[in-house]
This record gives structure tokens, sequence and C-alpha cells, in this order.
């Protein structure tokens, strides 16, 4: 459903570390294939090239090489980045249609598909609020919502729980958890190994480009998982 | 409707609803249109030279800045909360993308010169009625020429620091070959000549229009990719 084919990238201009004579390494022989249920939650400090791991995945950069494979293409594909990519002048229900008519969701069922998603994140009493009037926590659950419009199959994550108080992150963490059970693939990037581990088939450690470990989560918990992150990325962690 | 277009459209009245909640821009081009047009006005000495001969650059050269404010502002939009990217994760093609843009730069430029034609008119005293048609035939064929490169210059700078500068060094140079077909046109309509003298120039500004929203569509791609 999803693969990645030794990608590799690296972008102008960096110096020092991670860098590679005058380029800074955000992708470095990075392989593997998700299928359907299967939730991959890929760790790493700040530059480790998490970010550019999913925006290859997502479309959006191009590598230096390799290949990256989403079975149905970008239609398929749910994306949170780091904005929430929402028009701040547009109600949140706008913003839903707009986004899912570009998904090509029958018109038809587009309103009733927003409706469900507001009720499924707690956003439907906001529904007809402009998203620049909402705090950052509700602009964070439009943004899921948004990414979730069109029932995507593929679900590429950036950093999720930026600005979601405890419990829409608890609600977010159930909703996932809920994707992975109807099949959904799942890849969530983040700094913080207590976010994402509890939803994880597979953990990735990533550093400098590479993903220094990768494997089945198998009955580790947060505790542990957080234990060999630390070891894996030594002290100095980047 | 082809499924681009189609999508096309849903990019386009997206645009034009954001500018109808917040009407900066719009109120921006119109409030500038009328200054230009007043100064022009005021600045001019009817009896040095004939109204008649300065009237064509006094239209095309309000109608071309007012325009730059629409097409500075068309991807600006897409700069809050980086909707540009999730436009560009999505199945959106990239030629929907432009053609929404064109299109709603075009109406937004159409709706300035509704409302610059008459003030033009207003301020100058020229005998627009008899050429009313031919008139607005010349500046839609015009506006389509430089509506085009501009929304495609628009994309390739909006991720520059000084965007709104650049946009206009960069595109002044490529407006000058419909500005002055526009103008010899106008000038000619307007001094009461037929058309069929303006066929040449005619001709420029429909090649000119052709040859730049092609090349327009297909160069679009290359400037939004990261």
């Amino acid at each position: 459903m999803l693969s990645a084919e030794a990608l590799r990238h690296a972008f102008a201009g960096g110096r020092g570390e991670g860098g590679s004579g005058g380029r800074v390494v955000a992708l470095d022989d990075v392989t593997f294939t998700l299928d359907a249920g299967q939730t991959l939650a890929v760790f790493g400090p700040n530059g480790a090239g998490k970010t550019t791991l999913l925006k290859v995945l997502a479309g959006l950069i191009r590598p230096d090489a390799g290949r990256a494979t989403v079975a149905g293409g970008r239609g398929a594909i749910g994306w949170i980045g780091h904005q929430s990519h929402l028009y701040g002048h547009l109600t949140v229900r706008e913003n839903l249609l707009f986004w899912a008519a570009l998904y090509r969701v029958p018109a038809a069922t587009r309103a009733r598909r927003a409706d469900a998603v507001m009720r499924r994140l707690g956003i439907a009493e906001h529904a007809e609020r402009a998203v620049c009037a909402l705090s950052r926590g509700l602009a964070q659950r439009a943004a899921i919502a948004r990414a979730l419009i069109h029932e995507p199959r593929v679900l590429l994550l950036d950093e999720p729980f930026t600005g979601l108080d405890l419990a829409a992150a608890a609600g977010f963490r159930t909703l996932l958890a809920q994707l992975r059970g109807a099949g959904r693939v799942v890849v969530l990037a983040t700094h913080n190994v207590d976010e994402g581990v509890e939803l994880a088939t597979d953990v990735a450690f990533q550093r400098r480009g590479r993903f220094v470990h990768f494997a089945p989560r198998g009955g580790r918990g947060p505790a542990q998982i957080a234990d060999e992150y630390r070891r894996a990325l030594g002290a100095g962690g980047g | 409707m082809g499924d681009w277009l189609s999508q096309a459209w849903t990019v386009a009245r997206k645009d034009l609803l954001l500018e109808f909640r917040t009407r900066t821009a719009i109120v921006s081009a119109l409030v500038f249109t009328a200054l230009v047009l007043t100064v022009f006005n005021f600045g001019r000495d009817p009896t040095a030279v004939p109204t008649i001969d300065l009237a064509p650059t006094i239209l095309w050269v309000t109608f071309t800045f007012a325009a730059m404010l629409a097409m500075n502002r068309a991807f600006q939009l897409e700069l809050e909360n980086d909707a540009l990217e999730g436009l560009l994760a999505s199945p959106l093609s990239r030629t929907s993308l432009y053609w929404g843009k064109l299109l709603a730069n075009l109406v937004f430029v159409a709706v300035v010169e509704v409302v610059g034609l008459p003030l033009f008119v207003l301020f100058f005293d020229v005998p627009v009625a008899p050429v009313l048609g031919p008139l607005i035939a010349v500046i839609a064929l015009a506006t389509v020429g430089f509506v085009a490169v501009g929304t495609l210059f628009s994309a390739l700078v909006i991720r520059t620091r000084f965007a709104e500068l650049l946009l206009v060094v960069l595109l002044l140079p490529f407006l000058l070959p419909p500005l002055i077909g526009a103008v010899q046109v106008t000038a000619r309509l307007l001094g009461g000549r037929p058309l069929s003298e303006s066929a040449g120039w005619l001709r420029l500004l429909a090649a000119y229009d052709i040859a730049f929203v092609t090349l327009a569509t297909l160069l679009f791609p290359f400037t939004v990719e990261e």
C-alpha cells in the first residue's frame, strides 16, 4: 500500500552536523513497506529528516534517488503538515467543502461527510466560525478534519498532536486506532516518543536522514521505546 | 465541463469568496484606479496636449498597475497557513491550479475595469459610446494576455523576499507588447478610425494571448515544485 525504496535526499547550503559537501542529508537510504492496518511511528530529533520523509511520500518533494509509492496516488493520502492548510477567512465548513471538492468527494455527499468528520473531532459547534477566529487547538482539529474529509487510505502525519489539549489528543489517538482497525496506513512523525508509541505497529528512529532502527513494536511500551531511542541516538541526538 | 476545468473553477470560486470576505485587494485596486485617473485628470494641460491623444495611455497605465495588485494577491492567499502546500499535496493538477488562479484574476481585473472605464469617461470626456463594443473587446483581449503572464510570475516570486517588487520588475517587460497593442487600438477607436485599421495590432494581441496562455500553462508546474 505504501513503499519507500532507497530514498535519498539532500538540501543545498548545509554545513556542520549532517552536512555533506555543503548539502544537508535529509534522507539516507530509507526503505520500508507498509500494508493495510500498519502504523509506523518515526521518531527523531529536530532536523533528522522526518518532515522530508513525509513530504517525499506525499509527493511534495522529488527525492534525489529512490522511489516512494502510495497505492491510489495523491487522492488516497491524507496529509497533516506543520501548518493547518486552512483559509483563515473561510469558515471551518467552507474549508472542508473546498478540500472535499479538490479531493473529488462526490458533491452529493460532501456536506454529510463534513458534518460527520466535524462531529468526530468535536468541532461541529464551530462549523460556521472563521478559521482565523479559532484557538490553536481547535484549528489543529480542523486541520485533522481537513486531512480526513476524503477518507484517505494513507495518512501522513507530521507532529499531529501539536496544539491539542490532553482531551483532544486522547480523542485523536482513539480516532487513529479506529482508522488503523479499518485498514488505514498511518505514518506518524514526531520528536516526542510518548506521543505515538501506543498507536504504532512499527517503530523507526531517524537520525541524519537514516533509519538507525526500524522494527515492529511488538510488546514494547513507551518507556522501553524511549530508552532504546535514547541509546540509539546517543546523548547528542541528531 | 472537463474535470480539470471543474477543479480550476473550485479554486477560482474559493479565491473570489475570500476576496469577497476581506475586500482588501479589490478596494485597494479600485481606490488606486480612482486616484490615478484623478491625478492624471488634474495634472494634464488640455491646451498643450489634446485629451484624445493622452487618454488611451492613461487608461492602460491605470489598468495595468491596478491589475498588478490582483496578481500580487493571487498566491499570497495561499501563504496563509501554507495552504499552497495543501494544494500541492492534493490531487489537484497544477494546470487546474494555474487556471483557477487565472480565472479568479480575470474576474478581479474585470471588476476593476468595469468600475475604471466609466470613471475614465467621466474624467476625460472621451467619445466611448460609439465604440463601446470594440473597446470592450480590446480590453478583454489585452487583459487575458497580461493576466496570464502575471499569474505565472506571481507564482514564481511568491516564496521570494520582496515578492511584490520583484513581480513588477519581472512582469513589466513582458507586458510591453500587449500594452502597446492595446494603446494603439484604443487610440484609433477613440479617434473614430475604423476597426479594420487596427487589424495588425489585434492580431498581435490575439497571438500574444494564445502564446502566453499556452506557455504559462506549460511552465506553471515548474514554478511550484519544491
